[in-house]
C-alpha cells in the first residue's frame, strides 16, 4: 500500500519482485514470510530472503497476502439472441484483477450448429487478444450430435478442457434428457472430466412461464415465479441421482436457495462425490428486488436458476460455505446492458440472464463469513481459490502460495470497507446489483503473473496479457475416490442351474406389450425372448459348466453375491 | 378364543333374512374402541349399541371378545392385467377370493389401458370382467399410459359419469408408459381440476433402461438383475420429482408402492414441509426383502419381481412400519398381480421379460397386525386406519366403507389378535404355484368375515359366488385430499409499475435459431418486442384496471410483499 515506486511502468523490467511484512495465508495455514518472485513463478518464501539488487519491493505490512482468487464460473463471451455480453473479456477480466480474482475459468457456450471445437477455437481467439488474466475454459454442452464423444476426447486429450457444463433447464434449447446426461456422465468418467451441471427442471419451468404469462404476469417477479426454488431442488436431488448410477463426481454451479444447497450437504454426508458452487449473487443478495417497482432494476437481477426471495439465504449459503458443505464460490458474471436487457420488457422469459459479481465475490465472502466469525482467513482462501484450483486441476500451480506456483497473489487489507456502486466500479454494465452495499475486506495490491497489476487502487493492465491454462483430466482430489469406487462396483449375476420349468406360451402379440422395453440393450440379442414353441432344452448357459462369468475372477468379499440379511424363507417350490 | 363359539349351519351361502347380529366383540374402529354389538341387515349396519333389540330368528355371530372392525380396502391389485398376453392366473375371482380370506371385503383394481386404446373402452372391459367375477365390492383406477389430449375428454367422461377419481401416471417404463415432467405436468393439472386423486408409479424410467442394458451387457440375466437395474435411488429420485410436479401444481399426489426406505423418507419429509402427499407400502415391502433376488433358485427369486423392486435392506420392512405407525406413511396396499411361474419364466434368459407382480391380497392385514401391533408399533386404530379407513378416506368410500357405523355398509371382519397361521402355498386361496411368504408365521387373523352383510368366510372356510361384487362408484374432490389443496391455492399478482420507457436492444436479424425457453404457445405476438420501439407500448391495457382486479385482495398475501424487502439498490447510473 505505501510502495514508493513509480506508478507507469505495466510491466517492470526485471519481472522481479518481493512482498515484504505480509502474513502469507493458504487454506492450510497462516505465517509471516516473504516471497520472492520472478519470471511470473514463486521463487522464495521466508524470511531474510536474499534478492539480487534492485528489485522492487511491495510492502504488505499490515495486510494478509493470500493466492490470487479464482473464478470458476463467468460468461464474458456467450451470447444471448445474439447479444455480446456488456462485460467481455477485457472488461470482466479488469474488473476480476480489480477484486482480487487474478484467474476465470469462462464458459464457451457453442450455438447450435457449431462444433464444440470450433466454437472453443473462437473463444481462444477471443481470450488471447483481451484477457487481462491468465484464463481456462469450461464447455458447454448445448446439443446433442453425432461425434460428440469423439470431441469431448479430443477437447480432454489434446486441448486442455476438463470441465463440461450440461443443462437441465432451457427446454427445446440446450436442455439434455436423463438418458443423456446419465450417457454424458458415463462418458465424463471414462475421460476423467468434471461434470457441471446447470440444474432447473426446464420441463416444469416451461409450463410455470406459460401459465404467468396467461395470468398477465410479465415483468421480472414473473421470473422467478416461473422458476421455484423447489424445482432447483429437484433437478439437484435428480443430478445426483443419475451421477450416483454412472459413479460419476459431479459439480453443481450456481446453488441459489437453501433447500438445493441441503441436498447437496445431505448427498455429500452420504458419501457422494459432489460439489456445490455459490456464487456472489446467491451469497450477497436475496431475490426481493425482483418485485421492485423499477422495471430495470428487477431485470438487473434476472438470471437462472434465479435469486430466492427468502430473504434467509444468504447467510444459510455461507455457513454451508464455512462448514465445508459448498466447497466453491463463483461470480456466474455474464452482463447485459439495461437496454439489452430491455428486450424483455413486454415479456419476462426474453429478458438476458445474468448478473454481475466478477468484481465483487472475494470481498463478499469475506464481509460475510470471516467478518461474521463464519470462518477464518484460511478457509476464506480454500473457498475463493483453492478449492476450484482443486477440482478443476490447477493445483498447485494455482491457488496456493508456495515456491514453484504461479505468481498470482493479493494483498488483503481485512479492516477497511469499501462500497459498491455502479458509478466507480469497473464494469461497463450500468447497473451493480449490489448497489450501496458496503463490505469489509478488498485488496490494496494484485499482482498477477508476476506483475503488480493494481495498486494504490489504480489497475495496470495490459489486454492480452492473459494466458490459456491448459487443464489435465483426472484431478486427483475428485477422482481418487471414484477411480477406487469403480473397482469395488461390479455387480455380479448369480450363478444358478438353469430353470427347467414348463414356460408359458407367448401370443403374437409380443411386440406391444414388452415390459419395460430394453431397445437400447445392444446386449440381449434375438435368441433372449422366448420364442413361442417352447423349447425345454433351450438354456441360457451353452456349454455346461461355463457360465458368462467365468472370466470374472472371484472376490471373497463379493457385495452382491451375498446379499444382506440372506433370509431365507422359501424353503421349496411346489 | 378362535372363535369356536358359533354351532349353527354352516352350508348356508344366503341366508334369506340376511339379518346378523354379531355379539360379545368391540368394536374398533380408526377413531376409538368400544365394546357394542353390531345388527346388520339387508348389507347395511342398522345398529351398533348394547342390548340392541332385533327381530327374532337372527343369525348371531358370537365374537367372543374378538374385534369387530371394518373390512380391509386393498387398494392396489391388478387381477385383470395381461402380460404379452395372457392375464394373470389371479383373476377377479380368486384375487377376491383370496382377498376375502385375508380379511379384505373390498379391492380397487388397476385398469391398464395399452397405449394408444381408450380408456373408456378399457374400463368397460374391466368393468365387464370384474362384475362376472368378483366375489367382493370392487372399484377401479384407471392408469393413463399416455398423454394426449384426447384422454381429456374420456378422463372428465371417467370421473363425472363413471365414478372413477383416481388415475396413475407412470414415470416408469420408458417407451411404453413413461411419461416425461411437462406431460406429467399437464395431467396433474388437468387431474387436480377434476378433483381426481392422482397415482405415481414413481421410478426414473431412463436410468432404468439405461441400467438394464449396462446389466445385461454384463452378461446379468437373471432376476438379480432386476433390482440391480432398479436402485432405490431412481425410486426416490421419482418420489422426489412426483412431489415438485405436485406442489407446483398444487395437486394432491398418491405415490403407489413404497418400496424402500429412501423413497419412504423423502414423502416423509415432503409431507413435515406441508404437502398433500400419500404413501403406500405394500404387503411385499413390509413382510419381506429383495435379498431373495440371489436365490439360487431361479423361479423363487423371479416370484419376487415386482417394480419398485423390494429393497435388498433387510431393515426396510421395519423402518416401512414405523412410518406407517406414526402416520407418515397412510395406506397400505398390496400390489397382488399374480401370474404364474411359467409366465414369470418368459423372462429365463431376460429378467426384464419377467412379468412383474408379487402375491399379498390375502396376507396384507394379517402381516401389519403381526409386524406393527403385535410388535406394539401401532395400536388396534392405527391398524383400522391404515388397512381401511385412510383409503375409503383418500378415494372418497368413507363412511360407506372403513367404518363401523349406522348406515354403512356391513363389511365387517372379525379379527382374532392372537390367532396364528403360518403361510403355505397349500393353504392360500390364490391360484399360484408359489407364495412369496411361504413359511412365514402370522399373527392376527380373521375369523369371520361378512361382505355386503353375508358370512363369506368363517372358521377357515370360504363360501363366496361368482359375480356378488357390485362396482362401487366414487366422486371426485375426497376431502382428506382436496381440502386443504383448495386452501392452499394461491394467486399471484402483478407488481404494477411504470413503464420501462428506456433505451431497448436492437436484436439482429438471426434470432431465429435461439429462441428462448419457447413459450411460444401462450406468448402470442403481442409480447414480443416489435422491431420498431414503440414507447407508448404497455402490458396494461386500462390505466388502473388489472388482470387480477377480479381475485380479491387477501391481507396475508405472500407474493405481494416480498419478504425482507430490503432494497441494496436506490439509483441508477
Amino acid at each position: 500500500m505505501s510502495f514508493p515506486g513509480k506508478k507507469n511502468t505495466p510491466r517492470v523490467t526485471s519481472d522481479k519482485l518481493i512482498i515484504k511484512g505480509g502474513k502469507i495465508v493458504n487454506d492450510d495455514q497462516s505465517f509471516y514470510a516473504d516471497i520472492y518472485m520472478e519470471d511470473g513463478t514463486i521463487k522464495q518464501i521466508g524470511e531474510n530472503l536474499i534478492v539480487p539488487t534492485g528489485v522492487k519491493t511491495v510492502d504488505a505490512y499490515g495486510h494478509i497476502v493470500i493466492p490470487g482468487g479464482i473464478d470458476v464460473n463467468t460468461c464474458l463471451q456467450a451470447t444471448h439472441l445474439g447479444m455480446t455480453p456488456a462485460d467481455d473479456f477485457y472488461h470482466g477480466t479488469r474488473a476480476a484483477l480489480m477484486g482480487g480474482t487474478t484467474m476465470i475459468i469462462d464458459h464457451v457456450v457453442p450455438e447450435p450448429g457449431t462444433s464444440l471445437l470450433a466454437a472453443y477455437d473462437q473463444w481462444r481467439d477471443t481470450a488471447d487478444k483481451r484477457s487481462c488474466c491468465d484464463y481456462s475454459l469450461h464447455i458447454d454442452i448445448t446439443r446433442w450430435h453425432e461425434g460428440l464423444f469423439e470431441e469431448l476426447e479430443h477437447l480432454i486429450k489434446d486441448k486442455g478442457v476438463n470441465s463440461f457444463l450440461i443443462f437441465m433447464a432451457y427446454k427445446d434449447k440446450y436442455q439434455s434428457s436423463d438418458t443423456q446426461i446419465y450417457e454424458m456422465f458415463s462418458a465424463m468418467r471414462e475421460l476423467g472430466a468434471i461434470a457441471q451441471v446447470h440444474a432447473e427442471n426446464g420441463d416444469i419451468i416451461e409450463e410455470e412461464q406459460k401459465k404467468l404469462l396467461d395470468l398477465g404476469i410479465t415483468g421480472p417477479e414473473g421470473h422467478v415465479l416461473s422458476h421455484p426454488e423447489e424445482v432447483e431442488t429437484e433437478a439437484v436431488y435428480r443430478a445426483i441421482t443419475i451421477a450416483k448410477q454412472a459413479n460419476c463426481p459431479l459439480y453443481i454451479t450456481k446453488v441459489m436457495s437453501k433447500p438445493a444447497a441441503d441436498v447437496i450437504a445431505k448427498a455429500r454426508k452420504k458419501g457422494m462425490v459432489i460439489y456445490g458452487e455459490p456464487i456472489a449473487a446467491s451469497l450477497g443478495t436475496d431475490g426481493s428486488h425482483y418485485w421492485s417497482k423499477n422495471w430495470a432494476k428487477a431485470a438487473a437481477f434476472v438470471m437462472s436458476p434465479p435469486l430466492s426471495p427468502d430473504t434467509s439465504t444468504p447467510e444459510y449459503l455461507s455457513s454451508l460455505l464455512s462448514c465445508g458443505d459448498l466447497q466453491v464460490t463463483a461470480s456466474a458474471h455474464c452482463t447485459f446492458t439495461t437496454a439489452q436487457k430491455a428486450v424483455g420488457k413486454d415479456n419476462f422469459t426474453l429478458i438476458p440472464e445474468g448478473t454481475n459479481g466478477i468484481e465483487e465475490r472475494m470481498s463478499i465472502v469475506w464481509d460475510k463469513a470471516v467478518a461474521t466469525g463464519k470462518m477464518d482467513e484460511n478457509d476464506f482462501v480454500a473457498v475463493t481459490s483453492t478449492n476450484a484450483a482443486k477440482i478443476f486441476n490447477l493445483y498447485p500451480r494455482k491457488g496456493r502460495i508456495a515456491v514453484g506456483s504461479d505468481a498470482d497473489i493479493v494483498i488483503w487489507n481485512t479492516k477497511e470497507t469499501k462500497t459498491f456502486s455502479a458509478k466507480s466500479h469497473n464494469l461497463t454494465v450500468e447497473v451493480n446489483i449490489f448497489e450501496g452495499m458496503e463490505c469489509r475486506g478488498f485488496p490494496v495490491a494484485v499482482i498477477s503473473q508476476g506483475r503488480i497489476v493494481l495498486e494504490d487502487g489504480n489497475l495496470n493492465v495490459t489486454e492480452g496479457s492473459g494466458r490459456f491454462i491448459p487443464r489435465k483430466a483426472y484431478p486427483d482430489f475428485v477422482y481418487k475416490r471414484i477411480k477406487a469406487r469403480g473397482r469395488m462396483a461390479d455387480a455380479r449375476g448369480v450363478p444358478r442351474g438353469n430353470y427347467d420349468g414348463p414356460v408359458h406360451d407367448v401370443i403374437s402379440m409380443t411386440k406391444s406389450m414388452s415390459a419395460t422395453p430394453s431397445t437400447r440393450g445392444p446386449s440381449c440379442p434375438g435368441k433372449t425372448p422366448v420364442g413361442p414353441a417352447r423349447n425345454l432344452h433351450q438354456s441360457g448357459f451353452t456349454l455346461s459348466g461355463t457360465q458368462m462369468d467365468d472370466h470374472i475372477p472371484r472376490r471373497t468379499s463379493q457385495k452382491i453375491v451375498a446379499p444382506p440379511g440372506g433370509r431365507s424363507n422359501i424353503s421349496s417350490l411346489s | 378364543m378362535s372363535g369356536t363359539g358359533y354351532q349353527g349351519k354352516k352350508n348356508i351361502p344366503h341366508l334369506t333374512s340376511e339379518r346378523l347380529l354379531i355379539k360379545g366383540g368391540r368394536v374398533v374402529n380408526d377413531d376409538q374402541s368400544l365394546y357394542a354389538d353390531v345388527y346388520v341387515e339387508d348389507g347395511i349396519i342398522k345398529q351398533v349399541g348394547e342390548n340392541l333389540i332385533v327381530p327374532g330368528g337372527v343369525k348371531v355371530i358370537e365374537a367372543n371378545g374378538c374385534m369387530v372392525i371394518p373390512g380391509g380396502i386393498d387398494v392396489n391389485t391388478c387381477l385383470h392385467k395381461s402380460y404379452l398376453g395372457t392375464p394373470p392366473v389371479d383373476d377377479f375371482y380368486q384375487g377376491t377370493k383370496a382377498a376375502l380370506a385375508g380379511g379384505t371385503t373390498m379391492i380397487i383394481d388397476h385398469v391398464t389401458p395399452q397405449p394408444g386404446y381408450s380408456l373408456l373402452e378399457a374400463f368397460e372391459k374391466w368393468q365387464e370382467a370384474a362384475d362376472k367375477k368378483s366375489c367382493c365390492d370392487y372399484s377401479l383406477h384407471v392408469d393413463i399410459p399416455h398423454w394426449h389430449e384426447g384422454v381429456k375428454e374420456e378422463l372428465e367422461q371417467l370421473v363425472q359419469e363413471k365414478g372413477i377419481n383416481s388415475f396413475q401416471v407412470y414415470m416408469a417404463y420408458k417407451g411404453l408408459f413413461q411419461m416425461p415432467d411437462s406431460q406429467l405436468y399437464e395431467a396433474f393439472s388437468f387431474l387436480k381440476e377434476l378433483g381426481a386423486v392422482v397415482l405415481v408409479h414413481a421410478e426414473n424410467g431412463d436410468l432404468i433402461a439405461q441400467e438394464q442394458s449396462k446389466i445385461l451387457g454384463m452378461g446379468i440375466t437373471g432376476p438379480e438383475g432386476h433390482p440391480l437395474s432398479r436402485p432405490e435411488e431412481l425410486e426416490a429420485e421419482a418420489v422426489f420429482r412426483a412431489i415438485t410436479l405436485g406442489n407446483r401444481v398444487n395437486c394432491p399426489v398418491y405415490i403407489t408402492k413404497v418400496m424402500s426406505k429412501s423413497a419412504a423418507d423423502t414423502v416423509t419429509s415432503a409431507r413435515k414441509k406441508g404437502s398433500v402427499v400419500f404413501g403406500e407400502p405394500i404387503t411385499a415391502s413390509l413382510a419381506t426383502d429383495g435379498s431373495h433376488y440371489w436365490s439360487k433358485n431361479w423361479a423363487k427369486a423371479a416370484a419376487y419381481v415386482t417394480s419398485p423392486p423390494l429393497s435388498p435392506d433387510p431393515t426396510t420392512p421395519d423402518h416401512l412400519h414405523s412410518l406407517l405407525a406414526c402416520g407418515d406413511l397412510q395406506v397400505v396396499g398390496s400390489g397382488h398381480c399374480g401370474y404364474s411361474t411359467s409366465q414369470k419364466a418368459i423372462g429365463k434368459d431376460n429378467f426384464t421379460l419377467i412379468p412383474e407382480g408379487t402375491n399379498g391380497v390375502e396376507e396384507r392385514m394379517g402381516f401389519v397386525w403381526d409386524k406393527a401391533v403385535a410388535m406394539g408399533k401401532m395400536d388396534e386404530n392405527q391398524f383400522v386406519a391404515v388397512t381401511s379407513t385412510n383409503a375409503a378416506k383418500i378415494f372418497n368410500l368413507y363412511p360407506r366403507k372403513g367404518r363401523i357405523a349406522v348406515g354403512s355398509d356391513a363389511d365387517i371382519v372379525i379379527w382374532d389378535p392372537d390367532k396364528i397361521k403360518t403361510i403355505t402355498t397349500k393353504a392360500q386361496q390364490s391360484a399360484l404355484e408359489y407364495n412369496i411368504f411361504e413359511g412365514m408365521e402370522c399373527r392376527g387373523g380373521p375369523v369371520y368375515v361378512v361382505s355386503q352383510g353375508r358370512i363369506v368366510f368363517e372358521e377357515g372356510k370360504l363360501q363366496v359366488q361368482q359375480g356378488t361384487g357390485r362396482f362401487i362408484s366414487r366422486k371426485p374432490f375426497p376431502d382428506i385430499a382436496y381440502q386443504r389443496i383448495k386452501y392452499l391455492s394461491v394467486y399471484k399478482t402483478i407488481v404494477s409499475r411504470g413503464m420501462y420507457d428506456g433505451p431497448v436492444y436492437d436484436i439482429p436479424a438471426t434470432p431465429k435459431y435461439i429462441t428462448p425457453a419457447p413459450s411460444a404457445k401462450t406468448s402470442p405476438n403481442t409480447h414480443q418486442p416489435p422491431p420498431i420501439r414503440n414507447l407508448h407500448q404497455s402490458n396494461f391495457s386500462l390505466s388502473g384496471a388489472q388482470i387480477d382486479d377480479n381475485i380479491p385482495r387477501r391481507s396475508g398475501h405472500r407474493i405481494v410483499a416480498p419478504p425482507g424487502g430490503r432494497s441494496n439498490i436506490t439509483s441508477l447510473g
